[in-house]
């Protein structure tokens, strides 16, 4: 068989959204006569059947594990068995926390080609080719994959918008070989809010990144958030180092500024990580010293200069009652 | 008890930067080489749990990578590593993340430690894969993106949190031995001292070659890989508009926009 296999991961019974873009992505690589199947691993996987029957999908493929949240040996086992029996030109899945931890073992175990963090696919002259980001996602980088009958792909999320029309797809039972897992989930945990704030729903943002350069500088910028009436957000490194709380971390592993309408970034460089939770943003300022920082490439407006020198302006114009 | 951890020497490129004549990459005199950010965070968590351990415990750093990696292993030996093990034949240029992992499998066979770490990713291409991947090489039990971890040398067991999306954790228990990628902010790594720097200069650096490990050119390098790089270009940068003129200039714009805003949502 040939065609396009979808991985679609699940957490705690709801679908990870990042998987139903890869619907759109299997539909820019089909050729004539190809099919889209869609994997859907888990203790109780036909739950996600009616999710997931969705413009594109030719079928669903349930395959039902001992496990009901991910597990790698289950994954790799179940996942590895079907890529053997169903023989896919090329396997999308999600380039999440997850496929961190089954991906890469999928590929080296079957010998497939392989690349993560893809946002571009396409076919050139018939062969499949991935892009991606190289050197801190200053350059781009076409990768293929010349002997491989099966190509594994982790696409990051947002390259693709999820299908909008529903489809009838056929659905398929596969047994998954059991597993002795090596590993065993003991519980999910919530981070507990160290403050009241609520990343997810302020409408406007100023984060500060690595640029603030030392703790003592934190104070000042908190100040200026309050005097322009933003909430006060920051990226990993400051948030890893303490200097403010894991609860205003923007980013893949903190929160998203879902309901954000301006976003001012200071100092924050734009790892791929923290692109993730703030990109969609409208209106992003963002000011750094460095003019090749990966932040302006999502920005609607760049500022190129020094943060503490337009901070302190910004804050002078605001100061007195002019706001 | 030992634990091995895997270090790249990654890549940062200089302000000013040309591609290679092939270009597939860029030309290496435009490259600032660094220990991974990544790796600095799992060194310094095997370190810590050799200092808190009651059995004699050896932290080794392995690394894959021409002569100029002794440099970021020396840093390893100078932030508590015991030893180091740099790996390197000229077929291994050019080898993928898949391929870099058969090498460090093999070398993990070798030296048989308790645990391997590895970052979770490189800084540099961010793959996130040579960690799981030589874990598949090694069918040893394997997790990625440990933020928090308990284990002691000798036990049969680690457990450790993984940092899942939106601020959500996983509590994990795991079999020994096994891999994990350790995720930044997992500890605070320490500055080495300039007597553990003279101190690393006396440690010992193993160089390993291909045939020492038992593999052969075919094993790595494009062979070996699971992905070859067709082209790399810069790409189209986005199209913020740039706001020009000095510091005061600036923010008087940038406090129009604010005030825009403001406008709106009220």
């Amino acid at each position: 068989m040939s065609g396009i296999l979808v991985v679609a991961e699940q957490r705690r019974g709801e679908l990870r959204p990042s998987s139903l873009e890869l619907i759109t992505a299997a539909q820019h690589l089909r050729r004539p006569g190809d099919e889209v199947g869609v994997a859907v691993l888990g203790n109780a996987p036909e739950r996600h059947v009616s999710a997931l029957s969705l413009a594109g999908v030719d079928e669903i493929i349930t395959l039902k594990t001992a496990a009901a949240e991910f597990d790698p040996d289950t994954f790799e086992a179940a996942l590895g068995a079907l890529i053997a029996q169903r023989r896919p030109d090329v396997v999308l899945v999600p380039h999440s926390v997850d496929s961190f931890g089954y991906a890469a073992a999928l590929a080296a175990k079957h010998g497939l080609g392989f690349a993560t963090d893809v946002f571009d696919i396409r076919r050139i002259n018939g062969e499949l080719v991935a892009t991606r980001g190289g050197y801190g996602q200053k350059v781009s980088v076409e990768i293929d994959f010349p002997g491989r009958s099966t190509v594994l792909l982790a696409l990051r999320g947002s390259s693709f918008k999820a299908p909008e029309q529903s489809g009838a797809p056929r659905v398929t039972v596969f047994e998954a070989p059991p597993v002795a897992g090596r590993s065993r989930l003991r519980e999910f945990i919530e981070l507990p809010a160290a403050d009241d704030v609520d990343m997810s729903g302020a409408e406007f943002i100023l984060t500060i990144g690595r640029g603030i350069g030392e703790e003592a500088n934190v104070a000042q910028f908190r100040e200026l958030a309050d005097a322009i009436g933003a909430t006060l957000g920051c990226s990993r490194p400051i948030a890893d180092a303490g200097w403010l709380p894991k609860s205003r971390q923007v980013g893949q592993s903190g929160k998203t500024a879902s309901a954000c309408r301006l976003y001012i970034a200071m100092g924050v460089s734009g790892a791929i990580q923290h692109l993730a939770g703030m990109k969609h943003v409208s209106t992003i300022v963002a000011v750094n010293s460095d003019a090749g920082a990966s932040i302006f490439g999502v920005a609607k407006y760049g500022i190129v200069g020094d943060i503490f020198e337009v901070a302190a302006e910004l804050r002078r114009q605001f100061e007195g009652g002019a706001a | 008890m030992k634990i091995l951890v895997a270090v790249k020497q990654v890549a940062a490129l200089d302000e000013d930067f040309e591609f290679r004549d092939d270009g597939r990459d860029v030309d290496p005199d435009f490259l600032i080489r660094d220990l991974n950010e990544w790796d600095d965070f799992s060194l310094e968590e095997a370190v810590r749990i050799k200092e808190a351990a009651a059995l004699p415990t050896t932290v080794v750093a392995v690394s894959v990578g021409p002569g100029d990696v002794d440099e970021v292993l020396r840093k390893c030996l100078a932030k508590g590593a015991d030893r180091a093990v740099r790996i390197w034949d000229d077929a291994i240029e050019g080898s993928d993340p898949i391929a870099v992992a058969r090498v460090l499998a093999a070398a993990v066979r070798r030296e048989a430690p308790d645990l391997l770490f590895a970052g979770v990713q490189s800084s540099d291409h961010s793959f996130a894969s040579t960690g799981i991947a030589t874990a598949a090489f090694l069918d040893w039990p394997h997790a990625a993106v440990v933020s928090q971890l308990s284990y002691t040398p000798g036990a049969a067991t680690a457990v450790f949190r993984r940092e899942l999306e939106g601020g959500l954790l996983q509590e994990v228990e795991i079999q020994c031995p096994a891999v994990l990628t350790i995720q930044l902010g997992i500890n605070t790594p320490r500055y080495a001292s300039l007597r553990s720097i003279k101190q690393a200069a006396a440690k010992p650096i193993d160089v390993v070659s291909l045939a020492d490990l038992g593999l052969v050119a075919a094993d790595v390098g494009e062979a070996g890989s699971a992905s070859r790089v067709r082209r790399m270009y810069v790409p189209d940068k986005g199209h913020a508009e740039l706001i020009e003129g000095g510091a005061a200039a600036q923010a008087a714009r940038l406090a129009a926009i604010i005030r825009e805003f403001k406008g709106d949502s009220a």
